[in-house]
């Protein structure tokens, strides 16, 4: 039971303490490094920042595709229980039924290596090599007429890569940020 | 009130096609019986057969579960799979023809997930804070829990919701089908601004990359603002922890934002300078337009309601009183108001909504109705407390082109297809999915 003369008094020790303590603040949050972190830091953005060491060619893709990725997307990419990776150039415009591949809609090559290492073979996720990886981003690029035959993709080719798609978007976010 | 009779005229009429005033129906209810009784329906009812004792009644029923499953009559009230063969982009949505209220029940959630549900043990679970902060941080499940927790209602509704309605030719689907990718729980966790703070955000950064730790290892850039604004970890949904497809243990919650950016079994979180291009923000949940050029980062949901009674497979047992029903919502706050139409959208009668009415959370609508038995096609349009109205098709066509062809219900033609629906029912009571 507090008298109107202790009130006052009591309110400036509690405020004064919630401060102290708001001051702190609950942190249970565990330090660690970004190199003990790094197993888990896949992120890989649209300039090529964060693609690993390694590389590969469309002849080496082909053979990762058909053992890997053919059963479902198709022996050239043209789809089957997962989607068409190949084609559909000139097709996003109306009348035409849009066919949104690979070569046709999407706007950055690190994304498929990015979408592919992290989440490809849909059955067996995380279990190609970095080489592997790039070998077949290499060859579905080659397939939709981006990458020539033979030309290599690592870290510095693939991050230059420009898809034909790549000004088809209308960025609506980013300005109000 | 006088015991004359009452003819359809002295009810109030809100707009055409018979909607009248709810509250005339809930504050007189002898105003309803005695134009039941002076025959306003037309339609008149059989006594009802003498009364026996149910079998039920005389034996002592089932013992109590450890956790409850409905009753064997309500078998149909489940999540339909639009593609259960294809596990690697599994569907399930919403039953909200068979649903009332405004809170979805858990087990009832939709779902889009495309590797499963992982099997996530929550005292091995960790989540990381890393990127542009001063300090990297890693949270067991324990230590995020003992953060000061808030709940709120609110809605997930996935960008894709609703693609259905993009076709050529009105899809003849329930409302299931049409507009199941969207739920409404409760959802308990702790604001994501309170870890951001801990660990220190760079000034430089402008976006958050989550992460899941589902086999796909699904990431989206969120931008900072929205996750220093109203984002949470949330662990719990209406109340018990996530389930297991939902996000156990532990989701993002970007409120009012498409329902793919909620990322679910969240394990990472990165603090970037620009968004980073993924799958799902670069190719999928990108809106094509008739030029051939995309819309992306269209997150917020935007205003938009339907009617869940009556809805497209049900049969109306003929002409009389119905109430019709539904729900509304917007991921820009509040709905203001509902309107319904019985003539497809010439007249509009303001409906009544079912409190609470919260921010981006579903709101039940209710308009009283005396069908006469004449074909008439039912609508509802929201309006959202920022003014937003609901468009129609006519409207949406306008901005984006039209749907080029009439694909699978269970394709995504269009994404944030908000339009307001058409409900058509013909002279003997059937309802089906109209353009008007």
């Amino acid at each position: 039971m507090f008298t109107s003369k202790t009130l006052p008094l009591f309110a400036v020790l509690v405020l004064g303490s919630s401060a102290a303590l708001a001051a702190d603040g609950p942190k249970f949050g565990k330090p660690i490094s970004e190199a003990d972190a790094s197993a888990w830091d896949i992120s890989i953005g649209p300039d090529g920042v964060g693609l690993p060491a390694g590389s590969g060619t469309p002849a080496q893709g082909a053979m990762v595709f058909a053992a890997k990725c053919a059963a479902c997307h198709g022996a050239k990419g043209e789809g089957g229980a997962g989607p068409r990776l190949v084609g559909g150039q000139g097709t996003l415009p109306a009348p035409s039924i849009p066919v949104q591949t690979v070569g046709s809609y999407w706007p950055y090559a690190t994304t498929v290596f990015d979408y592919v290492r992290r989440t490809m073979p849909w059955n067996q996720p995380k279990t190609l090599t970095n080489d592997e990886v790039y070998s077949v981003t290499a060859y579905i690029l080659n397939m939709n007429g981006i990458v020539k035959d033979g030309e290599t993709m690592n870290k510095d080719t693939l991050a230059k890569v420009r898809m034909p798609n790549r000004d088809g978007f209308t960025e609506l976010y980013p300005n109000k940020f | 009130m006088s015991r004359r009779s009452i003819t359809q005229q002295d009810l109030p009429k809100v707009a055409a096609n018979g909607l009248i005033d709810r509250r005339v129906l809930l504050r007189n209810s002898a105003l309803l019986a005695g134009a039941a009784g002076a025959g306003f329906t037309g339609i008149v009812r059989a006594a009802a057969e003498p009364l026996a004792v149910d079998d039920w009644s005389m034996k002592i029923g089932a013992g109590v579960q450890t956790y409850s499953t409905p009753s064997r009559y309500e078998a149909k009230v489940v999540r339909t799979l639009a593609n259960p063969t294809n596990p690697g982009n599994n569907q399930a949505r919403t039953p909200h023809h068979l649903l009332d209220g405004m809170i979805t029940p858990s087990a009832l959630h939709f779902v889009v997930a495309r590797t499963g549900a992982p099997d996530i043990d929550p005292d091995k679970h960790r989540v990381l804070i890393h990127g542009m902060v001063r300090q990297p941080l890693v949270f067991s499940l324990e230590d995020l829990m003992r953060y000061p927790m808030e709940s709120h209602i609110r809605f997930v509704e996935c960008g894709g919701n609703s693609a259905p309605m993009w076709s050529k030719e009105p899809i003849q689907a329930d409302v299931q089908a049409l507009h199941g990718l969207l739920s409404c729980s409760e959802w308990t966790g702790v604001r994501l601004s309170t870890l951001l703070d801990e660990a220190g955000v760079d000034p430089r950064a402008k976006w958050i990359v989550a992460e899941g730790a589902d086999a796909a290892t699904m990431n989206r850039s969120i931008p900072l603002a929205k996750a220093m604004d109203d984002a949470m970890l949330v662990f719990y949904q209406n109340g018990e922890r996530i389930m297991p497809i939902n996000g156990y243990p532990v989701r993002l919650f970007v409120p009012g934002y498409e329902g793919n950016m909620n990322v679910k079994w969240l394990r990472r979180l990165k603090l970037v300078d620009a968004p980073i291009m993924a799958i799902n923000e670069s190719r999928q949940y990108t809106l094509l337009l008739e030029s051939g050029h995309a819309w992306r980062f269209y997150y917020p949901m935007e205003v938009k309601s339907f009617i869940t009674r009556p809805s497209p497979t049900m049969q109306l047992q003929g002409p009389g009183f119905y109430e019709i029903s539904g729900i509304a919502w917007s991921g820009q706050g509040r709905i203001a108001k509902v309107e319904v139409s019985a003539d497809g959208g010439k007249s509009w009668a303001l409906a009544a909504m079912s409190g609470p009415v919260l921010p981006k959370a579903l709101t039940r609508f209710r308009m009283a109705w005396q069908w006469d038995g004449r074909p008439v096609v039912v609508q509802s349009r929201a309006t959202d407390e920022a003014g937003n109205v609901q468009p129609t098709r006519q409207k949406l066509i306008a901005e984006r082109g039209a749907p080029r062809n009439t694909p699978p219900v269970t394709g995504f033609p269009m994404g944030h297809v908000n339009a307001i629906s058409s409900w058509g029912i013909d002279a003997k009571g059937a309802v089906s999915h109209v353009y008007v």
